[in-house]
Parts: structure tokens; C-alpha cells; sequence
């Protein structure tokens, strides 16, 4: 590992620590600004967007990312890389489940119907999370 | 101790020097931090299996969340995020009384935090814009609001409790540089506190715009 690192911590000027913090305060509000506007599609593509590249500032710049071995960002890259793949296989089960068997894709929304009417007396217990 | 000069207290004996010391500390925090990652990283999937199967009803009930109250959030969360770096960079150069000052700062912003987050926990609790059964609220007429609110209660909380303990041990990282633990040779566990604190700045930074702002 120190083959790869100077032998003194990079130290970090106020002013990038403040121009950073800046331009986060600037990104959220642009990405309040943005959220007023009906971009259909693009609303949830935009606001992933802003939101990551605020956190690639805060990685790379708060977090030494930039600085450090390149370990550190390797693991973080790969943890995000198995988030994605977590969360997109979960996605092509839930999205896709009437395709196969008609009978258990089913929405939560049929079983949870108790909910709309708000029956304080039915049983709600465990009736959401079978399927 | 004689050989004080190259075997400085801070260093344990089965690293052959600090700068190996620092390293492992890092590679440890990090991996710490990738399972914090994946922690998460079930709530983030449940939010988008459930946002996916109700689209219409996310849009519509997340109406009932205070933009301004969530915007102002982010603001203390990344004034808080500078504040730790700068706690950070003023232990590197020495300056122990600056350092207590950021922290301090840090956490004293980390309340005002939890503050805002008081309110708004306590107004749903008010309105019965809550998960599941606890769900009250008369007023949407979609269906399955209570889930988008179990989402945001289970998301939000976890968060929370992140910010609970990123408190504890920015303070616990306050007492023993008050002390005079650290200095610009060993303040590794004032870079590990740090790094904590910013990946709850990093959640939140995501947790923002899909809870508050979907548009």
C-alpha cells in the first residue's frame, strides 16, 4: 500500500474545503429550483444526477478519495457497484412477476386493501408481506 | 524508553510504522463503511421496488413532507460536512484549539439537525402520516400512502440514528483533542470520526431528493 502514497497526509487548502462546501450549498439548491418544473422522465434522472454529483464532491474532496490510495476509492466504487446490481435484480423480479405466474403477481396494493378503508378492527398484521 | 524517538506511543507494536498504522486504519474504516453502504442499500432497494409499483402515489403523497424543512436539513448537514474536514486539517497543522472549535461546531450543527427532525417526526405523529397500521391521516384518497410513509419513517430513522451516534463519537473525538491526544503526527481517529460523519452527509445528500423532492 505505501508504495503508492507520498510519505505526508495530504493536506487539504481552507479554500477548496469552503469552495467545495459552496458549491454543494449551490447544487442543493439547484436541485430544489429544478424539482418545481414537471420533466416527467427526467425528474428522477435529474435529481440522481445532482445528487451524485454532490456526492462525488464530498468522496473525492471531504472523504480524500482524490488524495488517498486508490484503494479506498476501489473499494467504495465496487460496494456502489454491487448496490446497483442488489438493487436492479431485485427490480427485474418485482417489475416482472405477473409475466410468469399470473396468480402471485399480484400487487401488495390487492392484499393491502384493509388500508384504504382503515377498518381499525381487521387484522393488519402480516397480511402485506405474503405474496 | 529508549527508543522512544522511533517507536512513538501512539504506534501498536505490530505495525512496522505509523504510516502502515494510518493505512490499515483507512483500509479497516472504509470496508466499515461499504457495509454501512450496503446497510442502506436495502432501504434504497425496498424504495425503489415500492416506488416502482406505486408511482402515482409516491408523487402524490410525498406532498405531505416539508421541502423547506428537508432543504434546510441538507444545508446543516453539508456546513457540517465542511465543518469536520476544517476539524480535520487543523489537527494536520497542529492548530488543537481550532480543531475543538470545528468539532464542536460540527455537532452543535448535527443537533440543530436532529432538532428539525423533531419537528417533522412530530407533526406526522400529529397528522397520522405514519407507517403501516399507525397510518391516521384522512386526507389522501389514493391508496397505500402508509407505505411510502413506513419508507420514509425506516430511512429517515436509520439516518437519524447515524447522526445519534456520529454525535457520540465526534464528541468522544472533542474530549481527547481538548485532552491533547492528537496532533499533526497521530490524529487518525479524528480522520476515522470524519470520514463517519460524511458518508451520513453522503446518505442524506440521496435521501433528499427522493423523499422531498419527487417531482
Amino acid at each position: 500500500m505505501s508504495a503508492h502514497s507520498d510519505n505526508q497526509p495530504h493536506i487539504t487548502p481552507v479554500s477548496t474545503y469552503l469552495g467545495i462546501g459552496l458549491a454543494l450549498l449551490f447544487l442543493t439548491f439547484v436541485t430544489v429550483w429544478v424539482a418545481q418544473f414537471d420533466l416527467g422522465e427526467f425528474n428522477l434522472i435529474v435529481a440522481m444526477l445532482v445528487a451524485t454529483l454532490k456526492g462525488t464532491l464530498v468522496a473525492l474532496i471531504f472523504m480524500h478519495l482524490y488524495y488517498d490510495n486508490k484503494l479506498y476509492a476501489t473499494i467504495f466504487v465496487v460496494s456502489l457497484g454491487f448496490l446497483a446490481l442488489f438493487i436492479v435484480f431485485t427490480l427485474f423480479d418485482t417489475m416482472r412477476r405477473g409475466d410468469i405466474y399470473p396468480e402471485t403477481g399480484r400487487q401488495i396494493k390487492e392484499r393491502s386493501a384493509i388500508y384504504d378503508n382503515l377498518k381499525p378492527t381487521q387484522p393488519a398484521e402480516g397480511s402485506e408481506s405474503q405474496h | 524508553m529508549a527508543q522512544a524517538a522511533d517507536h512513538p506511543a501512539y504506534l501498536q507494536h505490530h505495525f512496522t510504522d505509523a504510516e502502515q498504522q494510518r493505512e490499515s486504519s483507512k483500509l479497516g474504516m472504509w470496508l466499515f463503511l461499504t457495509t454501512e453502504i450496503l446497510l442502506f442499500g436495502g432501504l434504497f432497494c425496498a424504495y425503489a421496488i415500492y416506488r416502482a409499483w406505486f408511482p402515482e402515489m409516491f408523487h402524490e403523497v410525498h406532498k405531505a413532507l416539508n421541502v423547506t424543512m428537508g432543504a434546510v436539513n441538507t444545508v446543516v448537514l453539508i456546513t457540517s460536512s465542511v465543518t469536520v474536514a476544517l476539524a480535520i486539517r487543523s489537527i494536520q497543522v497542529n492548530k488543537r484549539g481550532q480543531s475543538v472549535a470545528y468539532l464542536a461546531a460540527t455537532i452543535l450543527l448535527a443537533g440543530v439537525f436532529l432538532v428539525i427532525k423533531y419537528f417533522e417526526y412530530s407533526h406526522k405523529f400529529h397528522e397520522g402520516t405514519l407507517p403501516g397500521n399507525f397510518y391516521f391521516y384522512p386526507d389522501f384518497t389514493i391508496g397505500n400512502p402508509h407505505i411510502f410513509f413506513g419508507i420514509y419513517f425506516a430511512m429517515t430513522g436509520l439516518h437519524g440514528l447515524h447522526v445519534v451516534i456520529g454525535m457520540i463519537v465526534l464528541t468522544w473525538l472533542l474530549i481527547r483533542t481538548r485532552r491533547g491526544d492528537f496532533s499533526s503526527e497521530y490524529y487518525t481517529p479524528v480522520e476515522m470520526g470524519g470520514l463517519y460523519w460524511h458518508l451520513v452527509d453522503l446518505i442524506w445528500i440521496y435521501l433528499f431528493p427522493l423523499l422531498y423532492l419527487i417531482g
